[in-house]
């Protein structure tokens, strides 16, 4: 078996996670002789969709002896996110999908909804977040003449061009602020709040003051209304059986084009040369006898968890994952949604997210809901606490699986010294776009030019009928 | 030729292929798909899926078929690879005794991890290499194979027909060299897949499948006329 292995990669890929797939199947299609591992039996890392036993397994939280999954329904039936995200229909990940077919081996469907919470306790109300000016006219979330205020930014939202300053309201896009934007248009505090995070997505309000930030808040902005204007409801798009297919879709364009898959095996050294990594000494597990090996690598890419010493811990993140037997209160019953609670409406910095998928998406069996609910830490205790407001509003629970607070790593270097490249941690926005952002930066490092996915399929062959 | 003219219900079928390194599983495929067999074939490599239509008198099958793509030689393959898939083809070489546990043990994985409505044939191939298969390929040969003067076969056809049929596998022998069986074997299949399980096909413009409610499914493929249009639409 060992010398099925060949003595050196272009590249050498360590965890499964959705990063690392995407960058094995792009540089396997475009030629590079790639080794990916994992040390888990499956893919997907810490982005993985597990069943519902390896998720009590995972957070510990049964009695010895009891098997509580068996009490729903079949297992297999069970794809629980460990990461929470949703695609943007007109945003990177889906591009990359598209180009390089790896749409071929998956199904989407769309996220019924898009929501938005003001107010806070008891006296809290849900809205659907409007998609365009017609339906910011018809939106509870603001009083009459905000309406009106509302669909006249959104229509020039729709018109701006970066490019033509006729279309920037006489404002200096160079220096102005978001903020400055909002109130040229007279918008409402709470108007600019969901605008701002259930549309534009921002985590925090610090983007309202950053001098020169507009072009890049009315971009994703924007990106928003494309994303509801590609198929409607909301901007949201799922994979059936869960987020999981995601980086095994990825991998198998790799394998497709020669990457050469092993899970099950750690990494026991990696060796360098005057500062630089050229190979890797590992030991694949679960066969008998375990097979030690050693291969050379030209450039080696990781998810944190391979390379401790050489990251660091920018924040953490508060998930809790609840198994319901009905649709969130508020929805419109929908099969799956997005709540968002902006962080002023409840007093935080940082905003709340629910994501709720459910049998629609083949996630679980009829009858259930996932929701998982998360938020950036702010207190050193008391997590529970900081994702209450979420939590309230799921009705009764009948599982709730949280773990301690999740440190989100960044990479020390950027691997242009030592020939290793970390991915970050997949972050606590609802959507991919940070995660292609990284796809992208990684591979401007390790190649010193720009991705370009389009095009790429071109070399994919799938043989006529 | 009679009625070719009226249009028949078409379904798609996944496909999955598995079975030993150079068994031949993607020569099978190639047979079926391209009428043609390659001598020495390398490994596969770049093919997405192959999909090839089978025509039944009364519907058509449009097969999808899923190589593992080297994925199964460090015991890596996704459960992507078996999802959903209706029909799986199991190969062993017919000269190489080890190549038949392996199958077996794929025909376990698949009753563990596939969907329980799963369609299995079982094929032994190169059948080319035995007396069986020299030559002629019209004789119906392969009933009586235990009898292996002088030819390369190693597993005879009563063990293997035994094991199939415990299992409840359709069972067949070929040659994807010579072309004998290879569309009996992709027919058969065919004409195993319960009517009830048939969705139509995937793909632009057909996204929409009998008997479940897909209404929300979307083709991302298609036209992007969201963005063709260059003022948003929010």
């Amino acid at each position: 078996m060992a010398d099925e292995i060949a003595p050196e990669y272009d590249v050498v890929v360590l965890g499964t996670g959705l990063t690392e797939c995407i960058l094995s199947g792009v540089l396997s299609v475009k030629g590079k002789k790639v080794l990916h591992i994992d040390r888990n039996g499956h893919y997907g890392g810490e982005a993985a969709s597990v069943n519902l036993e390896a998720l009590f397994k995972k957070y510990g939280n049964y009695a010895k002896g009891t098997e509580p999954w068996k009490n729903y329904g079949r297992l297999n039936d069970w794809n629980i996110d460990l990461v929470p995200k949703f695609l943007m229909s007109s945003g990177e990940l889906t591009n990359i999908l598209v180009s390089t077919d790896v749409t071929r081996y998956l199904e989407f469907k769309q996220v019924a909804g898009s929501y938005v919470q003001q107010g806070s306790g008891p006296k809290a109300t849900v809205a659907k977040v409007p998609s365009d000016a017609a339906e910011a006219l018809r939106s509870p979330l603001m009083g009459l003449f905000e309406k009106r205020r509302m669909k006249s930014f959104i229509e020039w939202v729709g018109s701006f061009d970066p490019k033509d300053t006729a279309t920037h309201k006489g404002l200096d896009m160079g220096s102005c602020t978001m903020r400055e934007v909002y109130d040229k248009f007279g918008l409402e505090a709470t108007t600019k709040d969901f605008a701002g995070h259930a549309m534009a997505l921002y985590l925090t309000d610090a983007y309202l003051d950053v001098k020169g930030g507009a072009p890049e808040a009315i971009e994703r902005l924007r990106l928003y209304g494309n994303s509801v204007a590609r198929y409607g409801k909301s901007p949201y798009i799922y994979p059936l059986y869960g987020l999981g297919e995601l980086p095994q879709g990825f991998a198998r364009l790799s394998a497709i084009y020669g990457g050469t898959y092993m899970l099950n095996a750690s990494i026991d050294d990696i060796k360098y040369e005057d500062g630089k990594a050229v190979g890797i000494k590992a030991t694949m597990r679960g066969i008998d006898p375990e097979m030690k090996f050693e291969t050379k690598a030209k450039t080696i890419i990781g998810d944190p968890s391979y390379f401790p010493s050489k990251v660091r811990v920018v924040g953490h993140v508060l998930r809790a994952i609840c198994i319901l037997k009905h649709p969130l209160a508020s929805t419109n019953d929908s099969d799956s949604c997005q709540i968002i609670i902006p962080q002023s409406q409840v007093g935080r910095k940082n905003d709340i997210y629910i994501a709720c998928v459910s049998s629609a998406h083949s996630v679980c069996p009829k009858g259930y809901w996932v929701a998982i609910v998360s938020t950036i830490a702010e207190t050193s205790a008391n997590h529970h606490l900081e994702l209450a407001p979420g939590i309230e509003r799921l009705g009764r629970i009948e599982e709730q699986f949280m773990g301690p607070p999740i440190p989100l790593y960044e990479p020390l270097e950027d691997g242009t010294k030592d020939n290793i490249f970390i991915s970050k941690s997949y972050d606590a926005t609802s959507h991919f776009e940070t995660t292609t952002d990284d796809v992208r930066d990684i591979y401007r490092r390790l190649a010193g030019e720009e991705l370009v996915v389009e095009g790429l399929r071109e070399g994919i062959q799938v043989a006529a009928e | 030729m009679a009625d070719s003219n009226l249009p028949k219900p078409s379904s798609s079928v996944k496909l999955v292929l598995l079975g030993e390194a150079a068994v031949g599983k993607s020569s099978l495929v190639l047979r079926f798909v391209n009428n043609d067999f390659q001598e020495n074939k390398e490994p596969t490599i770049g093919a997405a899926f192959l999909t090839q239509k089978c025509n039944l008198p009364t519907r058509t099958i449009k097969f999808e078929i899923w190589d593992t793509a080297g994925q199964e030689r460090f015991a890596s393959l996704a459960p992507m690879y078996y999802r959903n898939a209706q029909a799986a083809l199991v190969v062993y070489d017919l000269t190489k005794p080890t190549s038949l546990i392996k199958a077996k043990h794929w025909v376990a994985e698949l009753q563990r991890q596939a969907s329980p409505g799963i369609v299995i044939a079982l094929v032994g191939n190169k059948l080319d290499l035995t007396s069986d298969g020299a030559g002629d390929a019209a004789d119906g040969s392969g009933e009586d194979g235990g009898e292996d003067s002088g030819d390369a076969r190693k597993i005879s056809t009563e063990e293997a027909k035994g094991y199939a049929e415990e299992e409840g596998l359709l069972f067949f022998e070929t040659s994807a060299k010579t072309g004998y069986n290879v569309t009996e074997v992709f027919t058969a299949i065919a004409n195993a897949i319960p009517e009830t399980s048939l969705k139509t096909a995937r793909g632009p413009g057909a996204s929409h499948a009998a008997g479940r409610t897909e209404e929300q499914r979307v083709n991302l493929n298609g036209p992007r006329d969201a963005e063709a249009k260059d003022s948003c639409a929010c």
